[in-house]
């Protein structure tokens, strides 16, 4: 299966959307919107979210890898599932 | 000096020693002296009895503040029950509440209530005495109706009672947090021994005229009331109307050359902005004392500034102590200064401690909870016997100490420092979080028109932080939005876990936010 980067962005956005904005309008949170910074993610918010990351994608996160520099929007959260998912291409 | 032995006692002492000095002093209408009001009390007084009030009852004043209404508290005094005061500016159904609430034998109405009031209290209850005034002013009306009485039905003449100093002299009902209101119960002793601190600390004199600008159920009026009739001076009754508009109240206390003046700092931050003070003389006025809410230290700088000559002083403490504690402002506030000032040192009629959640005195500079001893504390609310033990630290001892649920922490100097409401601050994983200040963030959004910040139990994290707002017309600020100017302000930990959008914040009777029912909302 090839991923590109729409669906670990699609998938994560959505789980964020459903745990953490009920509510809220999708169109509010992009692809840049700072999750960490913006409060929309506490630490607790960030276990459960590296928790779903590792369980839906079955990928494994290193404690550096669960900081500001790598989950702070969805954009960062999809470049850190895609480094970290096996790569073949369809044909 | 004579023993004090009963609150009413002050007004007949000072009458024999000041008979024709004028006691009180109704703004616009009228005057009447020390000699005259004892005997209106007196008159009123024998009217009670013959409406069948004993001593220990409680007799209710439904009254706009007047001459008509000190004559019926010290009326109501003199039979030796207690006096349950409420603000004519209520809803008929909360005073209606209250007086059912304390079994009032008796209510002096203006006529103006009668019709709601009855028809709140109705309900299958038997209705206590009314004894209806046509209106107020000057103690004309009360004089009328004492008259009209004694045509139809003369009252003989009785002797004025001396209650024990350990019954009461008045119930004050104070907005509960939670449930109804709750009516303090406060006796003789209670605050006898608060006034004979003011003559101690702020040495009154016969020719001392005080402003009487707190209403009579706000437990400012004690101080306003005894103190001025014990050391037989006048006391300026300031209606609500004129008491709460600069522009009419500044030239009044410069006319009136009220020497002692007491209020919530409101009132003061007005005047001194809006109410042109250096056009007036104030050069009569010798104290400024103000309690109730933290004074925004610009506007006190200002009016010390405009008015340099008197003493100022905040005062604090609950209607279950009245003041306890007490700070004297410092003859020069520095500019740069916007911390609020102490509470200051505990009065030396009453003993404070600082508390931890079990109950522990910490130590001197840490924060905890103000606990207060002595003869100025209440004995608990009316038939509400849990709410009076929990209100109270247990001790093995006879002390009672007081719980007044507010965080303060010793500073230097001795002085008390308010720190905040304890049920406003909350820990979450570690943290102390001050939900008022999560508040104040969000109004700070352009769009937001009501808040209410409070903390729930959650799995997890142990409280969850929940965030109420209704907001301005047009399109509502995003969560995310909301999240970020939250994020952008304060610590990350005190972004409120859940905003909830509603189109009004209820509202309790005394119109402040209803907390307790956000509390209960589900969802």
């Amino acid at each position: 299966m090839l991923y590109t980067m729409e669906e670990p962005k699609k998938s994560v956005k959505e789980y964020i959307l459903q745990e953490f904005l009920p509510g809220e309008n999708p169109d509010e949170l992009t692809d840049s919107t700072p999750l960490i910074t913006g409060g929309i993610l506490d630490s607790m918010a960030i276990m459960r979210l590296i928790t779903f990351l590792e369980e839906h994608f079955r990928i494994e996160l290193q404690a550096y890898e669960t900081g500001l520099d790598h989950l702070n929007s969805i954009s960062d959260i999809a470049k850190l599932v895609q480094s970290k998912l096996p790569v073949k291409v369809v044909g | 000096m004579v023993v004090q032995q009963a609150l009413h006692q002050f007004l007949d002492h000072s009458a024999r020693k000041f008979p024709d000095h004028i006691a009180l002093d109704e703004f616009g209408i009228g005057t009447i002296t020390y000699r005259d009001l004892a005997s209106l009390s007196d008159r009123l007084r024998d009217g009670l009895y013959h409406l069948g009030v004993r001593r220990g009852d409680r007799v209710g004043v439904y009254l706009r503040k007047s001459i008509d209404a000190v004559a019926a508290i010290f009326g109501i005094l003199k039979t030796g029950a207690a006096y349950v005061p409420v603000d004519p500016g209520s809803p008929a159904s909360r005073n209606a509440y209250i007086f059912n609430n304390c079994s009032v034998k008796a209510v002096i109405l203006e006529n103006r209530y009668e019709k709601n009031l009855a028809a709140e209290m109705g309900q299958g209850r038997e209705m206590p005495k009314l004894f209806l005034l046509e209106g107020t002013g000057g103690g004309l009306p009360l004089r009328q109706a004492l008259e009209a009485a004694q045509e139809k039905d003369p009252a003989p003449t009785g002797d004025t009672e001396s209650p024990s100093l350990d019954e009461l002299a008045y119930i004050l009902y104070t907005s509960g947090t939670t449930g109804g209101p709750k009516g303090v119960m406060l006796s003789h002793r209670n605050a006898i021994s608060f006034v004979d601190w003011c003559s101690e600390t702020f040495d009154p004199n016969e020719k001392d005229r005080f402003s009487s600008h707190a209403p009579f159920h706000f437990d400012l009026s004690i101080l306003d009331l005894y103190l001025s009739i014990k050391h037989g001076a006048t006391l300026v009754l300031i209606g609500e109307e004129v008491g709460r508009d600069p522009v009419r109240l500044a030239p009044l206390v410069s006319e009136k050359r009220i020497s002692i003046w007491y209020s919530t700092p409101s009132i003061l931050s007005l005047l001194v902005q809006l109410g042109k003070l250096e056009q007036y003389d104030y050069s009569a006025l010798r104290t400024v004392l103000f309690a109730g809410e933290v004074f925004p230290v610009k506007h006190l700088r200002l009016l010390k500034t405009l008015l340099p000559r008197p003493r100022y002083y905040n005062l604090y403490g609950p209607t279950e102590t009245n003041v306890c504690t007490f700070y004297e402002i410092p003859n020069r506030i520095p500019e740069d200064r916007t911390q609020p000032f102490p509470i200051g040192k505990t009065c030396s009629h009453l003993r404070t401690k600082v508390v931890d959640i079990q109950g522990q005195e910490v130590p001197v500079g840490e924060e905890g909870e103000l606990c207060v001893s002595g003869p100025g504390v209440t004995q608990g609310y009316w038939n509400l016997p849990e709410q009076s033990v929990t209100a109270f630290l247990e001790n093995g001892f006879d002390q009672r100490w007081y719980k007044t649920g507010d965080v303060v922490v010793e500073g230097e100097g001795g002085d008390y420092v308010f720190v905040g409401r304890q049920d406003r601050m909350v820990k979450k994983r570690g943290y102390r979080i001050e939900l008022g200040e999560i508040e104040a963030c969000l109004y700070g959004h352009p769009k937001v028109k009501e808040v209410a910040v409070i903390a729930l139990p959650g799995e997890e994290a142990g409280i969850l932080v929940k965030a109420f707002l209704s907001c301005r017309e047009g399109k509502r600020p995003s969560l995310i939005e909301l999240k970020r100017l939250c994020a952008e302000n304060l610590p990350l930990y005190m972004v409120p876990d859940i905003i909830t959008y509603l189109d009004t914040l209820p509202k309790t009777s005394t119109d402040k936010i209803d907390y307790q029912r956000l509390k209960e909302m589900l969802g």
